[in-house]
Order: structure tokens, then sequence, then C-alpha cells
């Protein structure tokens, strides 16, 4: 597979040298002339200089052909934006990943319809949320594309849900309760799962449904 | 009339001054706090310090109510983000963005954006005052 990089910093080139790795052709852009100098050195020929948001940059990085997939890693996020625009309606690069440096502009990545996107501080504070658990909804796993997301939900001793069965709670629609974890061991959530507090909950539900989940299995 | 400015520089804070004169109610954003003492002292609009990409800003410089919105911070890329975001999400009717590199700001003016390439127009101009002086010079040797 043919990769094109925008955006030489730390993320690019360890995908670069991953990529490589596994016999992937990859061009990476940097424009930083004391970083293009550094990379030059490990990725030879493979290192393009310029600013990625030029077309004529992108262009002799070989974007026409256009490559399989272009990652925009660059430190800023316009630039990550305009390039994706530039990739996908200009080039019409099928698969595009996208850096969000502050988590603030995920909101713009989304509204434009740049995505996948990867934003490192959003998933440190969703680790941390798993890992330094308060009683409320963590989310895992949110799946953009198809508007779903997967959650845990702690049970405590006063959740209303604790002590019924699964086929007692009036869940609300567009959410599914997948998996109960206790004591270490998951379970599949049926019917009949009763649910004791400390259980953790993996539930499947619409984006826009949190505050029902919420409702029916952890607040009176 | 309502019109939001963001970057108030040079351009910015021209444009914003002579809306204000056609009787406009203007709003102006800026980065940087500094960049007000590029509006003349008496300058009787809002001035609000922050970034153009935040929602809350913009929100709060009345962006949903504004008839125009134009962009001419020093970065093509975050004027052009700006832009988007003013027609999509707010969907302000007329939205001008300066971008000083030609090749971007033809390819999002295909995309919709009304883009206005500084560069361009110099070029276009430079290009003219030339040829004219050629024309002055073939005109007097037929002479």
């Amino acid at each position: 597979m043919y990769v094109l990089i925008a955006g030489g910093g730390k993320v690019g080139a360890n995908v670069t040298r991953s990529l490589l790795r596994q016999n992937h052709e990859v061009t990476i852009i940097e424009q930083r002339p004391d970083r293009f100098r550094v990379l030059e050195e490990e990725f030879d020929y493979r290192v393009q200089r310029g600013d990625a948001t030029e077309l004529h940059v992108l262009e002799q990085a070989g974007i026409g052909r256009p490559p399989d997939l272009l990652l925009a890693v660059t430190g800023d996020d316009e630039d990550n934006i305009v390039i994706c625009e530039i990739a996908q309606k200009r080039y019409f690069v099928p698969k595009v990943i996208a850096r969000v440096n502050d988590p603030r502009n995920q909101t713009h990545f989304d509204m434009l319809g740049v995505a996948p996107t990867v934003c490192a501080t959003s998933s440190i504070m969703a680790l941390i949320e798993h890992e330094v658990p308060e009683s409320d909804i963590i989310r895992l796993l949110q799946l953009r594309d198809y508007e779903l997301e997967i959650v845990e939900v702690p049970i405590g001793d006063d959740s209303p849900s604790s002590g019924k069965r699964i086929e007692q709670l009036k869940m609300p629609e567009g959410t599914r309760l997948i998996s109960v974890a206790r004591e270490g061991r998951s379970t599949i959530a049926t019917d009949s799962t009763k649910l004791v507090p400390g259980d953790r909950v993996l539930a499947i539900l619409q984006t826009d449904r949190e505050d029902e989940l919420r409702r029916v299995l952890l607040r009176h | 009339m309502k019109a939001i400015i963001i970057g108030c520089g040079r351009t910015g804070s021209s444009v914003a001054r002579h809306l204000q004169n056609a009787g406009w109610e203007v709003v102006v954003i800026d980065e940087d706090e500094e960049a007000l003492s590029n509006l003349e002292s008496s300058w009787p609009g809002r001035f609000i310090v922050g970034h153009g990409l935040d929602i809350d800003v913009l929100v709060e410089s009345g962006i949903e109510g504004a008839d125009a919105v134009v962009v001419s911070t020093d970065g093509d890329n975050t004027n052009i983000v700006i832009g988007l975001i003013a027609q999509r999400r707010f969907h302000v009717e007329r939205v001008v963005v300066r971008v000083l590199d030609p090749a971007r700001a033809a390819f999002f003016a295909e995309r919709g954006l009304h883009t206005v390439c500084p560069t361009s127009i110099a070029i276009g101009a430079l290009t003219e005052a030339a040829l004219v002086s050629e024309m002055v010079s073939t005109e007097g040797a037929s002479i």
C-alpha cells in the first residue's frame, strides 16, 4: 500500500518507520528545515520538504497517484483539516486519517466530515475515566460513523437497576446491554441476568441516548 | 446589518472601519488584545479577545444572526476552516475569506467558499501595469 504522511513530527516519523517495516511504500512531508534533515538521514528519498497544505508540494509527493491512505498528523489542526479536505475532494484519496491536537477542535473535524480522527488527549482522558472510575457512564469506544458508542456502567448500591433482572428494566430504545463483569469474569447479558452492586455493565447505544441509559441504570 | 470580522490586522481592522462607517454593527475578534490598537482609539463597536475557531467566542460575537463574516487572520488554513464553520455550522449567508495562496484560494472557491486572494489581485494588477507601459512605448514607437 502507498501511504502519504503529512507532518514529520514524532507521530509521523514513528508511523513511517512502522509502515516501512511492514514493507509499505511511504512518502512523508515535513516543512521545518531542521526536522527535514533529521528525517532525511533516516528515510532518505522518502522525505519531501515543504508545506503539505500547498497543492504543488502534495503533487510532488505523489498525491495524484493517488495514495491508498493519507495521514494528516501535523501539529496544527487547521492544517490537518485542510490537507484532508484537499486530499479527499481534489485528489480522491480513498482514505484519510487525521490527528486532532486540541480536543476542542474535534467538533470541527466532525462537522467538516474529516474522519476518522485520533486525539491523544481524548484517548488519555478516556483511559483516566476507565482507570479512576467515578460512578458514571464511561465511554469506551465512539463509533462516529455509525453514531453509536460502547460504554461501561458501574452498578452501585443505590442504582435503581441493582437487584433487578435485565428483563425487568425498562431499557430505553436505542440502547442494549452487552455483558456484565463481576469479580473479574464477564458473561454475556441475557434477559435473566440479574444486576448486583459492583457489576460493571457494557452497553451499546445511540450517542444521544446516554441520559436515558443513565436514568434506568444509575439514577433514581 | 451586522458583520463579524475575525482577525484584526491591517486588513481586518480597515474592513471593520469601512463597514462601521457604512452604518453596520461590527464585532471584531482577535486572539491578541494588542490588535485592538489597529482600530482607532474611539472604536465604538465590540472587540472580543479569542480564537476564531472557538465556538463559544463565535456564539458570543453573535455570529448566528450575522449578515456577513469576514475572515482575515494571518493563517490561510485557519481562515479557510473558520470560513467553512461559519458557512456550514452557523449558516451565515455571506462569508468572505482571505487566502494568500492562489492555488488553495481557487480550490476552496470551487468548493463554494468565497475566497479573496490578495496575491492573485497583486499579480493581475502588476502584470496589467507592466503591459500598459509596453503599450505606451509601442504607441510611442509608432508615432
